[in-house]
């Protein structure tokens, strides 16, 4: 059902508080935002690491990658859901078999192996999807999402697989944090960065999947950066910024689908766009407190409890 | 070959397919090779994504696709340019940034797919766009994108030199007097036009390949940067070639695919020679980890 059809049906905004009840007497506007509660959680705790360890060009592949395993599970008659999985997680170990430089920037090398992977992938997805003959309907849907087709089966996927991602993040978030932050000093107290590393690009690849299950593959970004980015601007400490990530995510998520429900244009446009603003507003922010003096120049940078810090985070660089 | 190859060029669109295709493929392969060894190949697929949005923009709003597909690549390159003269390129940025445009066009999408169906608004222009039409296009249509993507490689190829070192070593370059930032900017200006017109072949999607595959494969193949420069943009034109000839060969392939497909193939193939040659130096000198075909950064660093 198309967010017009909907506008038609419920009509304006008069009392917020009947128009939310009107909202949420529709099941899939409940499976909507049970769904999207999942994903923006888990999206907001794993992005803050990823744009922590940099690497937005892996998350985007990831998340794109995902489309053509949904394009050839759909082919293959196999449930599309395994397609999402089985697409990103492959691309995961594809984008970890080459090294990244110990610094933690990525060498040339390795963004070139990322952009052919994805387009790959992409290119596999349109011959899927042409082998499959004529679903142009399903390829938009795959790629900008059906926020409001998530059924109640679905949302008990999503739930099971994000407790399952946040487990195992759980487990080995502290040595991930350590080797993010200072990958040198953490291999030389016998951490394993490497193994680290591959974990943590699957886990980016189980989140992409599932984010984009429900964002469609090309606006997993916009749950999966945004929000972290926003928090990183804010706050520097790890705790906090995690907190303000969830926080943000699920502004986002729940603003943008209670005006979606009102309005014509789609969901995704609306996750975006709160999510580009909240992120302009804390760059923002943080630039005009950063012109008045009120933040120490040291301050962008994310201390952990070894005394170490990253290199600085988005817009520090040039301060 | 030869009466295959002549074959092929019995079919009008076959032969405007491979005009345009050579031409672009040409711009593409010498724009990657610069573009990876800047490192900013996200930045290509930032811009691939900004491609779908501009051109959705110009269909929502009626006006020539071209129009938005130029204007949007074009548009957003000077911004990345000018966010890469303040910030060293942050991918949170320019994530953020692309991440709101895509957003913008799915907007587009379904503003166009929903107002303009009776003019032939279905899905099919934002699929054409996503991942290309080049055995799509008409006569007219290919010759401008040759003349583009021409007009690209001649770009390229007038600031080369000085470019590649800009790109290699920006603080000697800019010490020796190389103007680093005129350079950069039209360096983004070109990747933006490149954006623009090889998504009218292999898809707003898809170009990033073009653009990534081709020059990271050369790039292991030869440690000097020119060398590279050439035979980046050779293989992608083979890589087009050979797609479009698979494409009109096995009718349920798209074309985009058959491109990609050789583009990629001869990029693992160099990752194959690669842990070939690997395997018999180690013996002689230890584990190095670049391993023989490593980047041409390093390289020119280590000199």
């Amino acid at each position: 059902m198309t967010a017009v059809a909907m506008a038609a049906l419920a009509g304006p905004v008069a009392n917020p508080v009947d128009d939310l009840r009107r909202m949420l007497a529709l099941h899939f506007m409940v499976n909507a935002f049970r769904a999207g509660t999942i994903v923006a959680v888990l999206a907001a705790l794993v992005g803050w690491l990823m744009v922590l360890r940099r690497q937005s060009f892996a998350g985007h592949t990831l998340a794109v990658v995902s489309f053509p395993g949904a394009a050839a599970a759909i082919w293959l008659g196999v449930s599309a859901t395994a397609g999402y999985f089985t697409g990103s997680i492959l691309a995961a170990l594809v984008i970890a078999l080459v090294p990244r430089s110990a610094s933690g920037r990525p060498r040339s090398q390795e963004s070139a192996v990322i952009g052919t992977v994805q387009a790959f992938a992409l290119a596999c997805g349109a011959l899927f999807v042409s082998l499959y003959g004529g679903f142009l309907d399903s390829i938009t849907g795959l790629l900008f999402g059906s926020f409001l087709g998530v059924s109640d089966g679905q949302v008990l996927a999503l739930g099971g697989v994000a407790v399952l991602v946040l487990g195992v993040l759980a487990v080995i978030g502290r040595p991930l944090l350590f080797a993010t932050v200072d990958g040198g000093v953490a291999a030389a107290r016998g951490v394993p960065v490497r193994a680290l590393s591959i974990a943590f690009l699957v886990l980016l690849g189980c989140t992409a999947a599932e984010v984009s299950q429900v964002t469609g593959a090309l606006l997993v970004f916009a749950l999966l950066v945004m929000p972290s980015a926003a928090a990183q601007q804010v706050t520097a400490r790890p705790v906090a910024g995690l907190v303000l990530s969830v926080v943000f995510g699920l502004v986002v998520v729940w603003a943008s689908l209670s005006v979606a429900f009102w309005s014509p244009w789609p969901v995704g446009f609306w996750v975006s766009t709160f999510g580009f603003a909240l992120y302009v507003g804390a760059a923002g922010g943080r630039a005009a407190l950063a012109r008045r003096g009120r933040i120490a120049a040291g301050d962008g940078r994310v201390t952990d409890r070894w005394g170490s810090a990253t290199p600085p985070v988005a817009g520090t660089v040039g301060a | 070959m030869t009466t295959g190859g002549f074959f092929l060029f019995a079919h009008p669109f076959l032969e405007s397919a491979f005009v345009a295709g050579t031409a672009i493929a040409l711009a593409a392969g010498l724009v990657g090779s610069v573009v990876v060894l800047r490192g900013q190949v996200f930045a290509g697929d930032a811009l691939s994504h900004v491609a779908f949005t501009g051109a959705l923009a110009a269909l929502a709003f009626g006006v020539d696709l071209r129009l938005g597909l130029y204007g949007g690549c074009v548009a957003f390159a000077l911004l990345l340019a000018l966010l890469g003269r303040r910030t060293a390129a942050d991918d949170t940025v320019i994530g953020s940034v692309f991440a709101w445009v895509l957003g913008l066009g799915a907007l587009f999408l379904s503003v166009f797919t929903t107002s303009a169906s009776g003019t032939g608004g279905d899905g099919t222009a934002g699929v054409n766009v996503l991942f290309g039409s080049i055995l799509g296009l008409t006569g007219g249509q290919a010759l401008v994108d040759a003349v583009v993507a021409l007009g690209v490689v001649a770009g390229i190829l007038a600031i080369a030199r000085p470019l590649l070192f800009a790109s290699l070593d920006p603080a000697v370059a800019a010490a020796r007097g190389v103007p680093v930032r005129t350079l950069s900017t039209v360096f983004f200006v070109l990747l933006g036009l490149t954006a623009g017109v090889a998504t009218q072949a292999v898809g707003a999607l898809l170009l990033l390949g073009l653009l990534a595959a081709p020059a990271g494969a050369a790039q292991r193949l030869t440690a000097r940067p020119l060398r590279a420069l050439w035979l980046s943009a050779a293989i992608a034109v083979g890589s087009m070639w050979a797609g479009l000839i698979i494409a009109y060969g096995a009718p349920g392939v798209p074309p985009s695919f058959g491109i990609l497909g050789v583009a990629t193939a001869v990029y693992v193939g160099t990752f194959a020679r690669s842990a070939v040659a690997r395997r018999r130096m180690e013996g002689r000198r230890g584990s190095a980890p670049a391993g023989p075909g490593g980047s041409v950064t390093e390289v020119a660093r280590a000199r």
